[in-house]
Formats: C-alpha cells, sequence, structure tokens
C-alpha cells in the first residue's frame, strides 16, 4: 500500500477548521413513513476517524445516503466539504461524489463486470485513462487479496471476496471521505482487521473516514470515536458502544 | 498468496462495456434500422433514377418541335410541308428541320386506327419535326415567325405544355422523395429513442451505481450513445448494401424494355446509398442524447 500511498493526493482540502460533514437537526424519512432519523446533529473534522453503531434498523445505512447524497433530509442542514447540500444543482453533485468513496451494505457491484472493471469504476467514470490506471488497480486487489480474481465475475465471489471488492472500490479514487457499511460483516477475523487496517492508513494519510458496523469487537479494539445511533437519534462519541 | 501482477496485467486488456449486451434488444433494434436504412437507400436511389429520366425527356422534348402546316389553295399538303421545312431549316436555332410523308403520318395513327384502317383520302395533317439547335434552341415565336415570312400557314408546338408537365411531376417525385427520407430518418429517431429508454430503465441500479461513483449525466449519456451509434451506424450499412446491391441487379437485369426505360439508373447512384451509415449513426446519436438527458433530468 506504501506505493499507492507515495502518490496520495489531496483534492483541494477544505481549511483545517471547515468540517467535511456538518448535520444540523437532521430528519430523514423514507416516503411518507415516519421519520427514521431525527434532530441529528454531526460534524465530522477533517481527517477523523468515526465507528456509527446502533442496532439494526436504528438508521445507520440511511444516514450514510444522506452525507452521499443519494436521499434528501426531511428537515434540517447538511454541509458537505462547507458546502449546503440542499442548494446544489444537479450538475455539481458528480464532483462532490468523486471526494467520497463508499461501501455500501449490499454492496452494489456491477455483475456484469470482471473484478477489476469494478474496482476501477470511479476512476473510469472520473475520466481516468485505462493504461494509467491498470496498474494501480491491479496493485489494489493484491492488497485486498483479489490478485488471483481479478478477471472473476461478481457472482462467482464469496460473500467476503465482494466485500474485499466493494472496499477496493471505495477506496481507489483516494477519496477525502470514506463512507464505509458493514465492512466485516462477512469476513473473517483476520481479513476484517486487514480492511480496518486498510482504512486506517488511508485515514493517516488524510482521509476523513465514518464505518458504520455492528462488529462491537472490532469497534472496540480500534479505540476510535463511536457515533451510537437509537431510536432514530444520535448519541457518542464515546468511549464504547451502549449498553 | 504467490501473486504476480504482470500475468494478471496480461488477462486485462481493455476495459469492458459499463453497460451490460442485451443481445434480443440489439439484434431487433438493428434489423428495425437496417430495414429503415435500405427503404431509404433505394428511395434515394429512385429519387435520382426519375430525376434522370425528367430531365431525360425535358431534354428531348426541348431539342425537337412539331409544326402541323395547313396547304394554302392549289397546293398539296406534300408541297405546303416541303415549302414549311424549307423555311425552318433556314431559321436560327434550328438545326435540321424534315417534312413527314404521309405514309410517315399514317403510321402515326395506326396505334387508333388500326394498320389499313386508314382510307386513302383522309385528309391527314402534314407535320414537319424541327430539331432544334442544343445550345441555342430556337422558340416557338421564332418559328412561327420564320413560317409566317415565307407564308406558310402552320401551328407550331414547342412541347412546352409537356415539358412543364414533366417538370412538375420531377419536383413532386423530389419532393416525395424527400419527404420519404425524412419519414424514415424520423422512425428511426423515434425507435432509437424508445430503446435508449428502455436500456436505461432495464439498467436503472447501474445508473445509480454510476451517478454514486460520480458520472455525469454526460458520461451516462455517452454510454449509451456511443453503443447505439455503433449499432445504427452497422444496420445503415447493411441495409445500404442491401440497397445498393439489389439497385445493381435492377440495372443490370432490368433490360431495354423492363425497368431500365422508366427509371433510368446509372451506376453512379449508387454512390447514394454512401451516407447512410454515417446519417444513422448520426440520428441515433441525437435521438439518444436527446431522450437519455430527459430521462436523467427527471430521475
Ligand atoms: N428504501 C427504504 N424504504 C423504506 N424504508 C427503508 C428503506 N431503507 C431503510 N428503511 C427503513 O429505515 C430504517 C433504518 O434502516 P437502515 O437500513 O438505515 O438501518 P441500519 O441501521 O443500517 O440497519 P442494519 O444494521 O440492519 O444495516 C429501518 O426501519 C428500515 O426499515
Ligand atoms: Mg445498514
Amino acid at each position: 500500500m506504501t506505493r499507492h500511498g507515495a502518490d496520495f493526493a489531496m483534492a483541494e482540502p477544505a481549511s483545517a477548521d471547515t468540517p467535511v460533514v456538518s448535520f444540523q437537526g437532521v430528519g430523514m424519512r423514507y416516503g411518507r413513513a415516519p421519520e427514521v432519523l431525527r434532530d441529528i446533529d454531526l460534524t465530522l473534522t477533517q481527517g477523523s476517524f468515526h465507528f456509527l453503531t446502533g442496532p439494526s434498523g436504528a438508521g445507520k445505512s440511511s444516514l450514510l445516503k444522506l452525507i452521499y447524497l443519494a436521499h434528501q433530509p426531511s428537515r434540517g442542514l447538511i454541509r458537505l466539504f462547507g458546502q449546503e447540500a440542499a442548494t446544489l444543482p444537479r450538475a455539481a453533485l458528480p464532483a462532490l461524489r468523486r471526494r467520497m468513496g463508499v461501501v455500501f451494505q449490499e454492496y452494489r457491484l456491477l455483475d456484469h463486470l470482471t473484478v477489476f472493471d469494478n474496482a476501477a469504476l470511479p476512476l473510469r467514470v472520473a475520466g481516468g485513462r485505462f493504461d494509467e490506471y491498470r496498474q494501480d488497480v491491479i496493485e489494489l486487489l493484491a492488497w485486498v487479496g483479489l490478485g488471483h480474481k481479478i478477471s472473476a465475475m461478481p457472482a462467482t465471489l464469496s460473500g467476503g471476496e465482494k466485500q474485499r471488492l466493494a472496499v477496493a472500490r471505495a477506496v481507489v479514487g483516494k477519496p477525502d471521505l470514506l463512507l464505509v457499511d458493514e465492512p466485516t460483516g462477512n469476513v473473517d477475523q483476520e481479513m476484517g482487521r486487514r480492511i480496518l487496517r486498510l482504512l486506517k492508513e488511508l485515514n493517516r494519510m488524510g482521509s476523513t473516514v465514518l464505518v458504520a458496523s455492528h462488529d462491537v469487537a472490532l469497534v472496540e479494539e480500534s479505540g476510535s470515536p463511536i457515533l451510537t445511533l437509537k431510536g432514530g437519534r444520535l448519541g457518542g462519541p464515546q468511549d464504547g458502544p451502549l449498553p | 498468496m504467490s501473486f504476480d501482477p504482470r500475468t494478471a496485467e496480461t488477462a486485462i486488456e481493455r476495459p469492458a462495456p459499463l453497460f451490460p449486451r442485451q443481445f434480443q434488444q440489439d439484434r431487433t433494434l438493428g434489423l428495425v434500422i437496417g430495414v429503415l436504412c435500405f427503404l431509404a437507400c433505394l428511395c434515394a436511389v429512385a429519387a435520382l433514377a426519375s430525376d434522370r429520366a425528367a430531365s431525360g425527356w425535358r431534354r428531348e422534348l426541348g431539342a425537337s418541335a412539331t409544326v402541323q402546316v395547313r396547304p394554302k389553295a392549289g397546293e398539296t399538303p406534300s408541297e405546303a410541308a416541303d415549302r414549311a421545312a424549307e423555311a425552318l431549316a433556314g431559321a436560327k436555332g434550328v438545326a435540321e428541320a424534315r417534312a413527314l410523308d404521309r405514309e410517315a403520318a399514317e403510321r402515326l395513327l395506326e396505334p387508333w386506327l388500326g394498320k389499313g384502317n386508314i382510307p386513302d383520302d383522309l385528309p391527314l395533317p402534314r407535320l414537319v419535326v424541327v430539331d432544334l439547335d442544343r445550345q441555342h434552341p430556337a422558340d416557338a415565336a421564332a418559328l412561327n415567325q420564320a413560317l409566317s415570312a415565307a407564308g406558310v400557314d402552320a401551328s407550331v408546338d414547342d412541347h412546352g405544355r409537356w415539358i412543364a408537365d414533366v417538370r412538375r411531376t420531377g419536383d413532386i417525385a423530389r419532393a416525395a422523395a424527400l419527404g420519404a427520407l425524412l419519414l424514415f430518418a424520423m422512425t428511426a429517431g423515434a425507435v432509437i429513442a424508445f430503446a435508449t429508454r428502455a436500456t436505461l430503465q432495464t439498467q436503472r441500479d447501474v445508473v445509480e451505481v454510476l451517478h454514486l461513483a460520480g458520472a455525469q449525466d454526460r458520461f451516462v449519456v455517452k454510454l449509451v450513445r456511443r453503443r447505439f451509434a455503433i449499432l445504427a451506424g452497422q444496420a445503415g450499412l447493411f441495409g445500404a448494401a442491401t440497397a445498393a446491391a439489389l439497385a445493381a441487379l435492377m440495372k443490370l437485369f432490368g433490360g431495354e424494355n423492363g425497368l431500365t426505360p422508366v427509371l433510368p439508373l446509372a451506376w453512379i447512384d449508387l454512390l447514394a446509398v454512401l451516407p447512410c451509415p454515417l446519417l444513422a449513426a448520426a440520428v441515433a446519436a441525437i435521438a439518444v442524447r436527446r431522450a437519455a438527458m430527459s430521462i436523467l433530468k427527471a430521475a
């Protein structure tokens, strides 16, 4: 990963005191259903690393959706990299999304593309040239343990392999903000630690990281601040998950 | 884990298309566009040929005039006709003037009266056929003047009415061909727009992942546009080649009395099919852009 780290460059870092993510009194609902998130106040400063925990259905994935602009809040104010999300025109979204890497809970791999093409997707979408990114992508895939599966199709991967591919796709563009939904749900402890080390390393190089996870052992072991969702409201950061 | 990036590298040679291939849809779409292009090419070739026919007729009609001579008292019809031919032959803008004899006049009537049914004493109008100078043809007024100067009583037909008719027919045929081409293009555009919508709808998940990965609408449109433009170009090539082959067969085997006299195809007319693949691709590109942009914006 050191090779990756060497040319790691931040896309115009916001000034140090501008939070990467800031929520003020944010609510969210699906359709006309009652709000699944209420009165969320949240600030992720640049270079921070947070865990987001909470029982199943608490709204962890929903909160991430708000950040990666896949869903509109029902109220409140969301600022991303200092920009107010609600006022952004459609044409401004791609540039913002390219500064984020997302590992979706359900992976959202493209089934008709090889492992390599899935991992390379963000670079391709950003206009990268195949000859230029090919080597980087191959090395990244080797690092997450998929070097021998480079031309495999996602349908032939195990759950853990899919998860690692999703992680590779999220980090390949060296994003300023990394949103990771259940990164270790399907991998053994060793691979879980490895993924976490990768996220930590990216964090050390400047990425702001938010990891939603059930994995209490992993979360506690990491020693990073923890945000806890319960009943649609946010608690923490605290020293450990709520009892 | 033994891993050699170089062996992996050889397996990855170029990026795969981001939208999955849809063979069924592509085949149907290709067939429809191909048939439209085939019809459009036939239409273009036929328009060129009919244009050539019309201008040929116009040239022939314009290159000659017919003069009907009325003999004066004490003059045989043949004498009158000869005198008229003589007067016209010397006129400016006339290449040659020939008086038709009675047999020739009878031959002209045979289709209506039947061979041998023309009584010998039937007074037949005598005609003088005038071949006009191709460069500076004399008009009806000039011919009339030459005739009256020679004291011949005759009426001149410079085929002006026929020429106007032929010209009008040619104009109508050309407009019809143009309208048909436009209609084919619009139909092709509509079909492509439909296919674009279907693709974006069935690939909604792919589109969403692309967007979440930071793809601009432009990028997504380009993917679909490229694919359908290539497809339409190939279908256009196929349709054009088939139409050209059919036209070539018609020209080769159309026969002297068959199609050739009505539609005088020239080999060069077949070149009209050449722009077809490009036009098809262009129509596809425009249709995709319009349809895709409206869908993506609405999403
Ligand atoms: N697309 C959707 N439409 C309607 N309701 C939804 C949708 N997605 C999630 N929900 C609801 O929103 C609530 C929060 O779901 P969410 O997926 O954010 O929880 P989570 O904390 O990520 O759970 P898990 O730990 O199981 O992943 C749940 O009650 C769920 O039923
Ligand atoms: Mg979730």
